[in-house]
């Protein structure tokens, strides 16, 4: 135990330090991109005037010091004003998230849901035509740009059979403060293609994943010995080798939900979907350093603590790696 | 009277030089890596498919139908034809026309040219910076190897397109607006550059520190060779195979990175279209039925990630003893 709470210890601590550094690299974006006070007053304000505002804002202090504050405003929720909109940060982004969260679950759900089947399939039956035909879908899969994807499910099922909407979410439905397009029917068509758009690389990924670990898991002895013993092909593929084949699929899904977030940004500019990414996405064109910066905090934070909870994950089920840590790192 | 023996060394050791290249492309061609080349059809078709697609992009001015950047020959009354083949379409044009009146065709080649450039511009640069970082994390170690590689494991953490954006979306903060589409092609190559050194230098630091213990080495800088030296004759011919498969998958994904970038808006801007560009102004055309003006750049993008992806593919399994 006590080899466990060292290693958690350890992990909690390197992650500080990325976090640490991650906000580190976004207060120097704050500070040297752009100038605060010109985005602050307006063309006739005297230079007098300007540099007093300056020393009351503190941007005379030690960078340091000033460094030290923007942590201190991060920690309890203030990520300053957004250049473009006037309009603070942390509003903006809370927001913006349910969009983008519901987008990334519903792409995770469907890669998992169609990629651990396909993967059985062509692990099992790797000479099958259907098995080709998923094969020759995961290398488009790869080498598809995700713009691309998007761009034409937008031309068939949006502009040429008009089956489902091209852009926005939908109707949506507010919780407390989280506004849902999952409980209407003009919500749910708009999530099926931004879905599909941002799955199809991890669908790819999953289906590969469980393909070569059920080709491996399929020679070993132990399944000799299940289907030796009688047991029918139903069990001995799904009870068994599928079975060992899913931790690191866990894993990776679970690695992979930071990369739907991240992916998203590209998926939410094709289908206008009102999300993060999008923000994000207007802030680089505008230059709007509050909105960036504050998005890499939380897209940081995002991955970090899914590393985490992964990598301690791991630690728990598999007692190989509880030797050698670096391997799941 | 000594100019004469002067020249003649200097024939005969360029002679030699001939005779080495020579020697070297015999040696290729009799080699393992083209025997497993020639051997394998996927190898072969996307070999000459990316061949192609060099070709024309190397030789755009001469390929192109038409000069897509030379307004003289543009004619708005030609905007918006269809495809050769499609009811309104018109040999002229045999993808069609953009919104300005532009051959398709022509603005893919060249498109392509711009794509290509970013791509191998950015790859050379992360190469550069990551074989020169993992030399030094390898031969120094130390404190010095401890930061280059946790630099290296936080980048690692977060997706390559992630870093792309952050990284073009700070120049651009620094950079007046005014001047964004005349370095664009400098900011895309940094922040693409940037986001891909780390597979390298983490390739190049382990086959460093196996090379830094062997006796050769070790005899080498025990009679004084300069360290920079070592690892330049050394180290770095040991670890060019590997080095070669990355940079090759390197290259898809980098010209992936610049198309993805340029869709968004944040790339090449449209006075200056790669594929990307391309596909993000086709888009706009999509709802009213100009769909030729988006897709066709796509698929071009899309065959030569793919190609480029199969070729690396191939790559790696020729060069790893383990499947031979």
């Amino acid at each position: 135990m006590a080899a466990m709470a060292a290693f958690i210890l350890r992990r909690v601590f390197q992650a500080i330090i990325v976090m640490l550094v991650v906000s580190a690299l976004a207060f120097v974006m704050f500070k040297f991109v752009g100038d605060p006070i010109a985005q602050m007053v307006g063309q006739d304000t005297s230079l007098q005037d300007r540099a007093a505002l300056r020393e009351r804002l503190g941007l005379n202090d030690p960078i340091i010091f000033q460094y030290l504050r923007y942590l201190g405003d991060v920690i309890q929720g203030d990520f300053g004003i957004s250049f473009r909109t006037a309009r603070r940060v942390d509003v903006l982004l809370v927001e913006r998230l349910p969009a983008t969260l519901e987008l990334a679950l519903v792409a995770a759900v469907f890669a998992l849901a169609a990629g651990v089947p396909m993967g059985v399939y062509t692990g099992l039956y790797p000479d099958r035509w259907l098995s080709r035909v998923f094969q020759a879908v995961s290398l488009a899969g790869i080498s598809l740009p995700t713009f691309f994807i998007g761009i034409l499910l937008i031309l068939f099922f949006g502009v040429v059979l008009g089956w489902l909407p091209t852009f926005g979410r939908g109707e949506t439905v507010r919780i407390g403060w989280w506004s849902t397009g999952l409980l209407t029917l003009s919500g749910l068509k708009s999530v099926i293609m931004p879905a599909f758009t941002l799955g199809m690389f991890q669908l790819t990924l999953i289906m590969r994943l469980v393909r070569s670990e059920m080709l491996e898991v399929l020679r070993t002895d132990y399944i000799k010995f299940a289907r030796a013993r009688g047991l029918s092909n139903f069990a001995v593929h799904f009870g068994h080798a599928l079975k060992n084949t899913l931790v690191p699929v866990i894993t990776i899904t679970g690695l992979q939900l930071g990369s739907l977030i991240a992916f998203a940004i590209i998926t939410e500019t094709v289908f206008q979907w009102p999300g993060m990414g999008l923000l994000f996405l207007q802030a680089i064109q505008f230059a709007d350093i509050p909105v960036m910066s504050t998005y890499l905090i939380l897209v940081a934070a995002f991955f970090v603590v899914i590393n985490l909870v992964v990598d301690l994950l791991y630690y728990v089920v598999d007692p190989r790696l509880r030797l050698d840590r670096s391997l799941a790192t | 009277m000594s100019a004469p023996t002067q020249s003649e060394a200097e024939i005969e050791s360029r002679l030699t030089a001939i005779g080495r290249v020579a020697d070297g492309i015999r040696r290729f061609f009799d080699g393992d890596i083209w025997y497993s080349f020639k051997s394998s059809r996927i190898a072969v078709v996307a070999g000459i498919v990316t061949l192609v697609i060099f070709l024309a992009a190397l030789f755009a001015p001469i390929v192109a139908p038409s000069n897509p950047y030379d307004l003289a020959t543009l004619n708005l009354l030609d905007a918006f034809t269809a495809p050769a083949w499609i009811e309104g379409g018109s040999s002229a044009f045999l993808l069609g026309t953009d919104d300005q009146g532009r051959d398709m065709l022509s603005a893919i080649i060249f498109g392509t040219r711009v794509s290509l450039i970013v791509g191998f511009a950015s790859i050379i640069f992360a190469m550069l910076l990551g074989i020169t970082l993992g030399l030094i994390s390898g031969y120094v170690g130390g404190i010095t190897d401890a930061v280059i590689m946790r630099i290296a494991d936080v980048q690692l953490s977060f997706p390559a397109i992630l870093i792309a954006l952050l990284v073009d979306g700070v120049v651009r903060g620094l950079l007046p607006p005014n001047r964004h589409a005349d370095i664009a092609v400098w900011v895309l190559i940094f922040s693409i550059g940037i986001s891909n050194w780390v597979q390298f230098a983490r390739t190049v630091r382990g086959s460093c520190m196996v090379e830094r213990n062997k006796e050769y080495v070790q005899a080498a800088r025990i009679i004084g060779i300069h360290p920079i030296l070592i690892m330049l004759r050394h180290v770095l011919p040991n670890v060019m195979g590997p080095v070669s498969v990355i940079a090759t998958i390197g290259l898809a994904v980098a010209v992936l990175t610049e198309a993805t970038l340029s869709f968004l808006g944040v790339g090449m801007p449209p006075t200056q279209p790669s594929l990307g560009t391309l596909v993000n102004t086709g888009q706009n055309f999509l709802a009213s039925g100009e769909w030729w003006i988006a897709v066709f750049p796509g698929f071009m993008l899309a065959t030569l990630v793919l190609a480029v992806n199969l070729l690396g593919d191939w790559l790696r399994d020729a060069l790893n003893p383990k499947l031979r």
